[in-house]
């Protein structure tokens, strides 16, 4: 058969769009098509194929279909497959000359092929971002087209640290930076910086991108200040960064290319397989519908009416009246009250980004509107601009948001236990005891499915997000999408529109699926009756009917939403500022509103190792305000008070331990993971044996940057992740020799069956070992030790150090037995900081947070500085390490074998039977083991009814959610203390 | 009704009248080998049952039971069993579980008590659950690891490894369609009691063998795909989206290394732990003796596997253990450990490239010595061609599958040179402008 002697066929499907090429026996491109599907891919293939007729009929040519959205169409169609990245694979090794690299960014897939070196092909792993649906998820959030978004970055003056391993903390990255004022060009540039981190760290996973390089798809053909980033950051120049014509049609090109191993076919019969080609639904798994008839539909409405507030209209109103601002993340919502709680005005829009711009031109309005009638006798402010807007516009009072949002709901269920809100970005449950917040769940580190999720679907498919929502309602069989996070559920949406079902059944399983991730994955229930008697659901996204719908039925039960669901935060602020019984608001006068003015400046704050980004606002010309910071030092207002905290002490004390010249030479610890406890030990062992000591310093996000590229598995926890760092640290500095051993077996405490390591700890300088190649150029040593056996650890490390270094067993003895007391003395003064701390919490009636986490999260670049911002709302600060509890085996339902770990579970349990001690549990994302303290400490804390609040932490550096979590805890032990008081005075 | 007896620690025992009157559930892992046991514990007056559910509901049941950063394989194997327990299928108050116990640093260690908290929370606390594990770990009156029947458990992991390799080997070839896993039924139905008698087991490995080298097959070159990981994900189905279903429609040759290396791993690291830290020694002693007997066992197979040189035969432990070296230490040995590494470097150098390495997502071992130790192997095997494949509730299975599709891909490139290409220079029309107006 003569291969060449036919024209050769290319569909390419991918997430969103359908590319269609034409090749001519000689290979050269005949014709090219590229449009977005909408999700009708089969329609829009058969449409782009439609205009190849002249070219291709009485012809016969040869055809395959490749792409993300392909599989299904080849298969129903029987047309042959290729996998993309293989496609391009094809195209690259035919189009291209002498290319190492092949990096190519799709709508939602992004991959990274190495064509020289060892081939190798890779694609982004199921937790990813940085691919075109992430900007345009990014754009959307600036309020700017792709375009915009674009040219902006070229004008940037500086690049923040924004997450890029996912979408969604991406957003809480951004969010702040918006909400502080940061440019917006600056922004643009940070996400396309975070994208080419992700390509880095995410695709490249340990290999260097490096030689001539080519880039492929749609956003790297049309985003030029993409490109731009991509070419500064990896250091190529005009030879060796490659941008090819007709890039985005690389995988169609490929996909004609293979087909030359098929069958030929003719323009009728590949039109007329197309056509008749049944999408196969057999696979597709439905759930029932959310309305079975109009009547239910309409029952369900007239039900919901009831819970509305009456308004009343400003200009016929004269009297007091309240404001409450809500400054959300991406909106903002005002509600005006009267005394009685009437709604005069309210406001619901996004913010755009400038979240002062758009209260001054509302509050412009509003006092407009009320004129001399009506007096404003109290302002409340809450949400994440709350600090900005009550410094710039004089508001009275600023809140957490949970009391706001339980002020708003008891007002339309006074019994109300259980509060769920769903906004555009987050999701906030709270359980309610006694009118106290009891618990509070937020969607954090990983994945979101909130309101704006499901417009992004809405866009995506081509409809509004009212219309889409309507559509789901009386869908006949909602597909069933499961309970999951974003990045995930576009492609549970991809297979099942490959799978034949329709628009609104996709619209009703998305709503469902929002529900089952708020309830199964957010809450976390196991019963509907541990979410309470008395439920109310607000947020924007509850508006929409089919997910209040699907709630219900999924809880089996009734619950309230206001009409004014979106404008809770607002409304409860303004009913807080009604009872806080002032008469006067200090609130900005309409003639100072008019003057107002408002500029900002992005600035680094130096006075410690959390180098916040601070945002310098001025109001007017004189008046600052700082925002961004996480104490108030760069505010000039600390020194009234340092309360004791462990975490800082911690640091600086290992931090003391610098480095003694000596005739053994130099020897470089990491400072990571168990490093972070065993300083000490291995610190005096060389030390005493004559080595000079180096440890690899404070991590810092650059740090972080500068190891990234090494990192194999993408989601190994923070800390760990930040070890590669270290390690290019201390080969920065010229060192050596390396020495950081595994420890399967921690030290022992007797505080449980057993004292391992988790496997992360134990084993990570063997990960570090094969996946760093610069430490093949030095001596890097990863022995195994188990400190807690003492003599068998001193004969093994003798033997070892002999061996190593020629070192005297007898010296080695003597070094050891140095170390061991070394170690216990370090640990009797973290115990005796304890004693103080607690004591000093007594004497000045401090309450205390047991911050309880690990070891390594001292790293103020793990923490990201939440110690200080417990200590800046008053509480003083221990560690769960700063009480000794050797010898104590706490009886827990779980094995409790981890020495680090038993520590929480002796914590907790110390924290039931201290009135004044709390505990807030620290866990990185991606801890396995956490998965099993968390659901123990928090039993153990409840079943001394004392609350638990737990914090993940990850590479974000925000600490919004953090924020809201400490404050309300905060304000619960408040309350709290007031009903005991309250009880013990009758 | 049997009453409800509590150690001194206040764990629900499994009583000698329990064993009398209840159904013991237990999940599955491997067919095979698992249907094998089911047959031995019976024999053992236990009336096992052997969970073969696959339903999504497993997975809901799951997601509600235990916390949803936990492994998959824990939410699988605990939503498997409130599933079953909420099926209407069962007395619960006849009922017991069966759970394996590997004890270890790993979290999996854990899935014992997770279960107990997840029947705790339904108000099913008086359900015994029974400890599966050679380590002597929370002893039942009702249920006794004896020596016994620890050998005939062991006779049927080796059927089971043996059935399995074979199969794996004739299935994608044969020119009757299913003749091997008939063969497979057969067989499992004629192992009887007596067979799992150590003194039988070379000659019935012989007439197994040879039954399979009966098989009439049709030796096409095919893509030869081995399959490694977290052990649950690795071989259960239901943890793995039917993985081996999937590679058989893909035209592959499935190679999946047996189950005896990982119950000789689990004896080995004992060993290790006294050569290492000098501690456990006597723990260390007795795992000796395990080792030695395991080893003993698999060197039977593989000395009959040797008379059939038309099979692949897998190597002895030591030998594999011997290809961690320069990667991993064997001092690591949480989860899977350095097995897992060696398993891959195993499958290379018997000429199997192709490698699926699947784990939980965010399964902690599989960080170091799964996705770890990559990079490593592809710079001393370039050849090799190695996907890593995370399972989770959330997963979807087409991403899964065409990650794999891309690993098939490079292999069957590589096996088919005719698909070399010579570099032609393109040829372009239009302008991206054009292109992007069209968007």
């Amino acid at each position: 058969m003569n291969h060449t002697g036919s024209y050769l066929v290319g569909i390419d499907i991918g997430s969103t769009t359908v590319k269609v090429v034409v090749l001519d026996e000689n290979k050269h491109l005949l014709f090219k098509q590229y449009e977005r599907h909408h999700s009708k891919v089969r329609e829009k293939t058969l449409e782009i194929l439609r205009q190849t007729e002249e070219l291709l009929k009485n012809r016969p040519f040869r055809v395959s279909i490749s792409g993300s959205a392909g599989l299904g169409v080849s298969q129903s169609a029987k047309i042959q497959f290729v996998q993309e990245v293989f496609a391009t694979k094809i195209a690259c090794d035919r189009l291209l000359r002498d290319i190492d690299v092949v990096v190519e960014l799709g709508g939602e897939d992004a991959k990274i092929l190495f064509l020289t070196g060892g081939n190798e092909e890779r694609m982004n792993g199921s937790c990813a971002g940085g691919t075109g649906a992430f900007i345009d998820q990014m754009a959307s959030l600036l309020s700017m087209t792709v375009e915009e978004l674009d040219n902006l970055s070229f004008s940037h003056k500086q690049i923040y640290n924004i997450a890029s391993r996912c979408g969604v903390f991406a957003k809480s990255d951004i969010q702040p930076l918006l909400n502080q004022g940061a440019n917006k060009a600056d922004i643009a540039a940070s996400i396309y910086q975070a994208i080419v981190n992700q390509t880095i760290a995410g695709l490249a996973q340990g290999r260097e991108i490096k030689g001539k390089v080519a880039f492929l798809g749609g956003p790297l053909t049309f985003l030029y200040g993409l490109r731009q980033r991509f070419v500064e950051v990896l250091r190529l120049d005009e030879k060796h960064a490659v941008f090819p014509e007709n890039a985005q049609f690389f995988v169609a090109i490929g996909a004609a290319l293979d087909s030359m191993r098929d069958e030929a076919t003719t323009y009728e019969d590949l039109i007329g397989r197309l056509l008749h080609a049944e999408s196969h639904s057999g696979s597709i798994s439905t759930l029932p519908p959310l309305f079975e008839t109009q009547q239910d539909y309409d029952d369900f409405t007239a039900r919901h009416h009831e819970n509305h507030v009456e308004t009343v209209d400003i200009s016929a109103y004269s009297g007091g009246a309240y404001l409450g601002i809500d400054a959300g993340s991406t909106t903002t919502k005002i509600a005006l009250i009267t005394e009685e709680g009437e709604l005069l005005f309210s406001y619901y829009a996004s913010n755009f980004g400038q979240p002062l711009e758009v209260v001054k031109e509302q509050l412009g309005k509003l006092l407009a509107l009320c004129g001399e009638r009506i007096t404003i006798k109290g302002s409340a402010v809450t949400g994440y601009g709350e600090e900005l807007l009550k410094n710039a516009y004089h508001i009275d009072i600023g809140i957490v948001e949970t009391t706001a949002h339980y002020y708003a709901a008891r007002h339309f269920n006074p019994d109300v236990d259980f509060i769920l809100d769903i906004g555009g970005q987050d999701m906030k449950c709270f359980k309610l005891k006694n009118g106290i917040v009891d618990s509070i769940m937020l969607n954090e580190a990983c994945s979101s499915g909130c309101g704006s999720f499901i417009e992004t679907f809405a866009v995506a498919l081509g409809y509004g997000i009212a219309d889409f929502a309507k559509l789901g309602l009386f869908a006949k069989n909602p597909v069933n999408l499961g309970s999951r996070c974003t990045v995930f559920m576009n492609s549970s949406v991809k297979q099942a529109q490959k799978d034949g079902a329709g628009v609104d059944d996709i619209s009703a399983g998305l709503a469902i699926s929002v529900i089952k991730n708020a309830v199964y994955k957010v809450i976390r229930a196991r019963s509907i009756e541990e979410l309470g008697e008395h439920i109310v659901v607000q947020g924007g996204t509850f508006l929409n009917d089919a997910i209040l719908r699907a709630f219900e039925l999924e809880i089996g039960k009734d619950v309230t939403r206001p009409t004014i669901a979106g404008l809770m935060g607002a409304y409860g602020a303004a009913l807080y500022a009604r009872e806080a019984g002032l008469e006067r608001s200090a609130l900005i006068s309409a003639e100072e509103l008019e003057r107002f003015t408002h500029t900002s400046k992005m600035a680094e704050c130096g006075l410690c190792t959390n180098h916040c980004k601070l945002t310098i606002n001025t109001f007017n010309g004189k008046h600052k305000f700082i925002t961004g910071n996480r104490c108030e030092r760069p505010t000039g207002k600390a020194g009234k008070e340092q309360l004791p905290n462990a975490y800082t002490y911690k640091l600086e004390k290992l931090l003391s331990y610098q480095p003694v010249k000596g005739k053994r030479g130099r020897i470089g610890l990491p400072l990571g993971l168990n490093m972070y406890e065993n300083l000490p030990f291995w610190y005096t062992l060389f030390t005493t044996l004559g080595f000079e000591v180096e440890t690899s310093g404070i991590s810092s996000r650059n740090m972080y940057v500068k190891g990234q590229h090494t990192i194999p598995s993408d989601t190994v926890c923070y800390p760990a992740k930040m070890l590669h760092g270290h390690i290019e640290e201390l080969l920065e500095k010229g060192i050596q020799t390396i020495f950081y051993p595994c420890m399967p077996y921690n030290f022992n405490e007797e505080t449980g069956d057993n004292h391992y390591n988790c496997p992360v700890v134990a084993y990570y300088p063997e990960l570090l070992s094969a996946n760093i190649t610069a430490l093949k150029d030095v001596r890097f040593l990863n022995p195994y030790f188990a400190p807690h056996a003492r003599k068998a650890f001193t004969k093994k490390i003798g033997q070892y150090l002999l061996e190593q270094f020629g070192i005297p067993v007898k010296e080695t003895r003597a070094a050891v037995d140095n170390a061991y007391d070394a170690f216990v003395a370090y640990k009797e003064d973290i115990f005796r900081f304890g004693d103080q701390a607690l004591q000093y919490a007594k004497e000045h009636g401090k309450e205390v947070i047991i911050l309880a986490g690990r070891p390594y999260h001292v790293d103020p670049e793990i923490n990201h500085g939440i110690d200080k911002l417990i200590t800046s709302l008053g509480l003083v600060v221990i560690s769960e390490d700063c009480i000794d509890f050797a010898g104590h085996r706490k009886k827990v339902d779980v094995l409790n074998q981890w020495t680090y770990h038993s520590r929480l579970y002796n914590a907790a349990e110390y924290v039931t039977q201290h009135e004044h001690i709390h505990l807030v549990q620290l866990v990185s994302f991606g801890c396995g083991l956490d998965a099993i303290t968390t659901d123990e400490v928090k039993n153990i804390l409840e079943s001394g009814s004392r609350f638990y609040t737990q914090i993940k932490i990850d590479e974000i550096n925000n600490l919004g959610a953090t924020k809201i979590r400490l404050r309300s805890l905060v304000e619960a032990i408040h309350t709290t203390q007031e009903q005991k008081d309250r009880v013990s005075v009758q | 009704m049997a009453k409800l007896e509590y150690d001194e620690s206040g764990r629900l025992l499994f009583t000698k009248e329990m064993k009398e009157e209840y159904t013991v559930l237990f999940p599955m892992m491997l067919p095979i080998h698992f249907t094998l046991l089911e047959k031995i514990l019976r024999n053992h007056g236990l009336k096992a049952e052997l969970l073969k559910t696959t339903h999504p509901q497993i997975v809901n049941y799951g997601l509600q039971n235990v916390h949803n950063d936990t492994c998959y394989p824990a939410l699988l194997v605990i939503g498997q069993f409130m599933d079953a327990l909420n099926s209407g299928k069962y007395d619960l108050h006849k009922t017991a579980l069966m759970i394996t116990q590997t004890g270890g640093g790993c979290r999996a260690s854990n899935y014992i008590h997770l279960l107990r908290k997840a029947l705790k929370k339904n108000n099913l606390d008086f359900v015994p659950v029974i400890s599966f594990n050679i380590a002597g770990m929370e002893k039942n009156p009702g249920f006794k690891m004896s020596l016994g029947l620890i050998s005939e458990m062991a006779s049927a992991v080796i059927y089971g490894d043996l059935l399995m390799l074979l199969s794996n080997q004739t299935r994608p070839y044969e020119i009757h369609k299913g003749e091997s896993d008939a063969l497979i039924e057969e067989w499992v139905e004629k192992l009887t009691h007596e067979s799992m008698n150590a003194l039988r087991l070379k000659k019935n490995l012989y007439k197994i063998a040879e039954s399979f080298s009966k098989i009439r097959i049709k030796k096409v070159d095919k893509v030869k795909v081995g399959v490694v990981g977290e052990i649950f994900i690795k071989y259960a189905p239901l943890g793995n989206n039917n993985l081996e279903d999937f590679l058989r429609k893909e035209d592959c040759e499935t190679v999946v290394p047996g189950l005896l290396d990982f119950v000789i791993f689990m004896c080995d690291h004992h060993i290790d732990d006294v050569k290492f830290y000098h501690i456990r020694l006597m723990k260390g002693f007795a795992s000796k003796l395990m080792k030695k007997l395991f080893t003993h066992l698999q060197n039977q197979m593989i000395s009959v596997l040797k008379q059939f040189p038309q099979f692949r035969c897998p190597a002895p432990f030591d030998e594999i253990k011997s290809y961690a070296g320069g990667y991993v230490s064997s001092g690591n040995k949480m989860g899977e450990g350095w097995l897992l590494t060696a398993e891959m470097l195993e499958l290379i150098h018997s000429g199997v490239e192709n490698i699926v390495c699947t784990q939980p997502f965010g399964c902690l071992p599989n960080h170091i010595v799964g996705k770890g130790m990559i990079r490593k192997i592809r710079e001393q095997h370039p050849q090799s061609n190695i996907v890593a494949i995370d399972y989770d509730p959330g997963a979807t299975k087409i991403n899964q599958e065409n990650r794999i599709k891309l690993m098939l891909s490079m292999a069957k490139e590589k096996a088919d040179s005719a698909l070399r290409f010579e570099y032609v220079e393109p040829y372009f029309s239009g302008d991206t402008d054009e292109i992007r107006a069209a968007q």
